[in-house]
C-alpha cells in the first residue's frame, strides 16, 4: 500500500514523539513559517555557539510530515558547525524535491531518509521542508542577513 | 428543503461524467467529493466546448465575417441562457476570469470613482464610509474589501459568527450602520455550506442605502438563485463549480448600477471613443469586458445552465440535502470526529467540515486519498471562519447532484481507516 510509503514508521515516531519540541531561552533569532495552502505553521528558534548550531527549538501546528521532519531536524542540526548543518539541509531539500528518483544517503540524512517517500507526493513536499524553511530563515536573521 | 420532484436517476447522470468512472491510486474507485472546490464537466459541456470550436471559431465583436457573427452568437447566446438561468436580464451579467475578478471588479470600480464622473458619485467611498463583510468569507469576498479600505481610508466592519458557524445577525443595526457603502457577504459558505438569510442583510443595507455584492459561488450551482427576486445589487460566480469551463466567472450586476460603476480593467472592446487625449467607454457589459474575452468557455458555461436546468435546481438541491444528512449523521457516529459548523442540515448547502481527534487534516485526507476518496484540506480559502470555529484547518467533503450515499458511506469507513492508520482508534 502507497500510505506506508509514505508514512515510514520513523516518521510516525517523530511525530508522536518529537525531539526538541518547545520554545526555549537563549536564543540568537526566530522565524516563524506558514504553509498559506494549509494553514501549518512553525516557530523556531536557533542559537549559535562559535558557528556550532548549539540549539534548535521550535512550537507549531501541523501535519504528520511537518512536525516530524522538525523533529528530524533538530537530531540533524544541533551540534553541528553551522556549513555542516546546511549541507544535510541542502541535502534534504534535494530528496524532497526528486519525487522519489533519489537514493538518500544514510549517513548524511539519517532518519531524514525516511521523507524518500514523501517526495512522490508534491502536495506535500512543502509540508516536510516547513521547518527547514524556518531554520534557514532563522539562521540568516541571527546574522542579521534577513 | 422539501419537494415533490421525483429524485435523481444517479446512475444515469454519472454516465454524463467520463471521469468518475476513472480509478485512482492503484485501481480504487474514485469517491469524488470536492465539487466545492471544483466540479466535474458532464460530455455536454465538453461537446458544446468542441463543436463551437470546430464551427465557429473567432473573435467576439470584431469583424464582419460569418465566422465572427456566429461566434459573437455563440457567446452572447450563452449571456441570454446564463441570465435566465440565474433570474437576470441580458445586459446584467458580465463575463470574467472568475467569480474572484468579479469581486474585484466592484471593489476597484468603487474604488475608481473617486476619480469619475458625477454619474459614479454613489459608489465614492473615503475615509468615515464603512465596507461591510463577515467572517464567514472566502478570501475572494474578503481580501479585494480590505484593499478596497486600504486605498480609501474606509473601515472595514464584519459580522462574527455564532459558535456552530452562522452568522451573528443580533445586531445587524449596528454593524450596518449609515455609514455603510457596501455590504459584502456570501450566499452559502464555501466550507460549513451555511446559507445566510439574505433577506435580512440586503433590507438592513438597502435602509442605510449601502449596495450589497454577493457571494454566489456555492449558492447558484446546487439550487434555484433569482438575483432579482434576492435584490441583491451585484452577485459574483463561477463557472467550473456549476458543471462548466474554469477560466470563466460571471458578475450580476443590477443594470442602473452598471452603468455608472467605472471601469475596472481598461483597453480594447471596452471604449466607445478613443482619441490620445482620452476615451469614452462602451455601456455594460462590454464596458467591463476588456480584451478578447474568453469564447469556448461562455459556450461551455451555456451548456452547463442547460443540463442543470434540464436535471432541476430543485431535484439537484433535494439530492444533495440527503447526502448531507447522512454525511452529518454518519461522521457524528465516529468517535473522536469533530464536525465544524452546525450540526444539522437546517438552511445548509452540502457542504461539511470536520476534524478528526488525532489525525491531522493533511493526514486524514492523505489516506482518504489512497482509498480514493477526493476530499479538500487545509483551511479551504476561508481562514478567519476557521478561526471562529477554533480550527487551524479542516477535512471537508463537498456534494454534488453525481455523488451517491454509497460514496458518503465510502467517506465514513476512510475516516475510520485514517484513525486505525494513525492509532487514535
Amino acid at each position: 500500500m502507497q500510505l506506508q510509503q509514505m508514512y515510514q514508521e520513523i516518521i510516525l515516531d517523530h511525530y508522536k514523539n518529537p525531539h526538541g519540541r518547545g520554545l526555549r531561552d537563549p536564543f540568537d533569532a526566530e522565524s516563524f513559517q506558514v504553509n498559506p495552502t494549509c494553514g501549518d505553521e512553525v516557530t523556531l528558534r536557533v542559537k549559535l555557539d562559535g558557528g556550532v548550531v548549539s540549539d534548535v527549538s521550535y512550537d507549531g501546528q501541523g501535519c504528520s510530515i511537518s512536525q516530524a521532519s522538525t523533529s528530524v531536524l533538530t537530531d540533524l542540526v544541533v551540534g553541528k558547525p553551522l556549513g555542516e548543518a546546511f549541507e544535510k539541509m541542502d541535502a534534504f531539500v534535494e530528496l524532497m524535491q526528486s519525487r522519489g528518483q533519489i537514493e538518500p544517503d544514510e549517513d548524511v540524512l539519517e532518519d531524514g531518509i525516511a521523507f524518500a517517500g514523501v517526495s512522490k507526493y508534491p502536495a506535500r513536499v512543502k509540508c516536510a521542508l516547513l521547518g527547514w524553511m524556518a531554520f534557514k530563515d532563522a539562521v540568516a536573521r541571527s546574522q542579521g542577513a534577513a | 428543503m422539501t419537494t415533490t420532484a421525483a429524485p435523481l436517476d444517479v446512475a444515469a447522470l454519472r454516465a454524463d461524467f467520463p471521469i468518475l468512472s476513472r480509478t485512482v491510486r492503484d485501481g480504487k474507485r474514485l469517491v469524488y467529493l470536492d465539487s466545492g472546490a471544483t466540479s466535474q464537466r458532464p460530455t455536454q459541456v465538453l461537446d458544446a466546448e468542441r463543436a463551437f470550436l470546430q464551427t465557429a471559431n473567432a473573435a467576439v465583436h470584431r469583424g464582419a465575417h460569418q465566422l465572427a457573427e456566429e461566434a459573437t452568437d455563440a457567446y452572447e447566446g450563452a449571456r441570454q441562457r446564463i441570465a435566465d438561468f440565474v433570474g437576470a436580464d441580458f445586459g446584467e451579467l458580465v463575463f470574467t476570469k472568475n467569480a474572484t475578478e468579479g469581486f474585484n471588479l466592484v471593489a476597484y470600480g468603487m474604488g475608481n470613482a473617486a476619480t469619475s464622473g458625477p454619474e459614479a458619485a454613489r459608489f465614492r467611498i473615503g475615509p468615515g464610509d464603512e465596507i461591510v463583510v463577515t467572517e464567514m468569507e472566502h478570501h475572494a469576498n474578503l481580501v479585494p474589501w480590505q484593499q478596497l479600505a486600504a486605498r480609501t481610508g474606509a473601515t472595514l466592519k464584519w459580522f462574527q459568527l455564532t459558535p456552530d458557524g452562522r452568522l451573528d445577525l443580533s445586531d445587524v443595526d449596528s454593524v450596518i450602520t449609515p455609514r455603510a457603502k457596501v455590504v459584502a457577504f456570501t450566499h452559502q459558505s464555501n466550507v460549513t455550506g451555511v446559507v445566510n438569510p439574505v433577506d435580512v442583510l440586503v433590507a438592513a443595507a438597502q435602509k442605510v442605502g449601502a449596495l450589497t455584492v454577493l457571494d454566489a459561488c456555492q449558492s447558484v450551482p446546487h439550487s434555484p438563485v433569482d438575483f432579482h427576486r434576492l435584490g441583491v445589487d451585484f452577485a459574483s460566480f463561477s463557472g467550473h463549480k456549476m458543471l462548466g469551463p474554469s477560466g470563466i466567472g460571471v458578475l450580476y450586476g443590477r443594470r442602473e448600477l452598471l452603468e455608472a460603476l467605472p471601469p475596472f480593467i481598461t483597453g480594447g472592446s471596452m471604449i466607445e471613443l478613443v482619441k490620445m487625449e482620452g476615451s469614452t467607454f462602451a455601456p455594460p457589459p462590454q464596458r467591463f469586458e476588456a480584451g478578447s474575452p474568453m469564447t469556448s468557455q461562455a459556450v461551455g458555461l451555456g451548456a452547463a445552465v442547460d443540463y442543470l436546468s434540464v436535471v432541476g435546481m430543485e431535484r439537484i438541491n433535494a439530492h444533495e440535502h440527503a447526502l448531507t444528512v447522512a454525511a452529518l449523521e454518519g461522521l457524528s457516529s465516529v468517535q473522536g470526529v469533530r464536525l465544524l459548523g452546525p450540526a444539522d442540515a437546517v438552511n445548509r448547502g452540502g457542504a461539511v467540515p470536520f476534524e478528526i481527534e488525532g489525525v491531522h487534516p493533511h493526514d486524514a485526507g492523505q489516506v482518504l486519498d489512497s482509498l480514493g476518496i477526493a476530499v479538500r484540506v487545509g483551511h479551504h480559502c476561508a481562514w478567519p471562519l476557521h478561526r471562529c470555529l477554533n480550527a487551524q484547518s479542516s477535512v471537508r467533503a463537498t456534494f454534488y447532484l453525481y455523488n451517491t450515499l454509497d460514496e458518503v458511506d465510502a467517506l465514513v469507513d476512510g475516516v475510520r481507516e485514517a484513525q486505525k492508520f494513525f492509532g487514535v482508534a
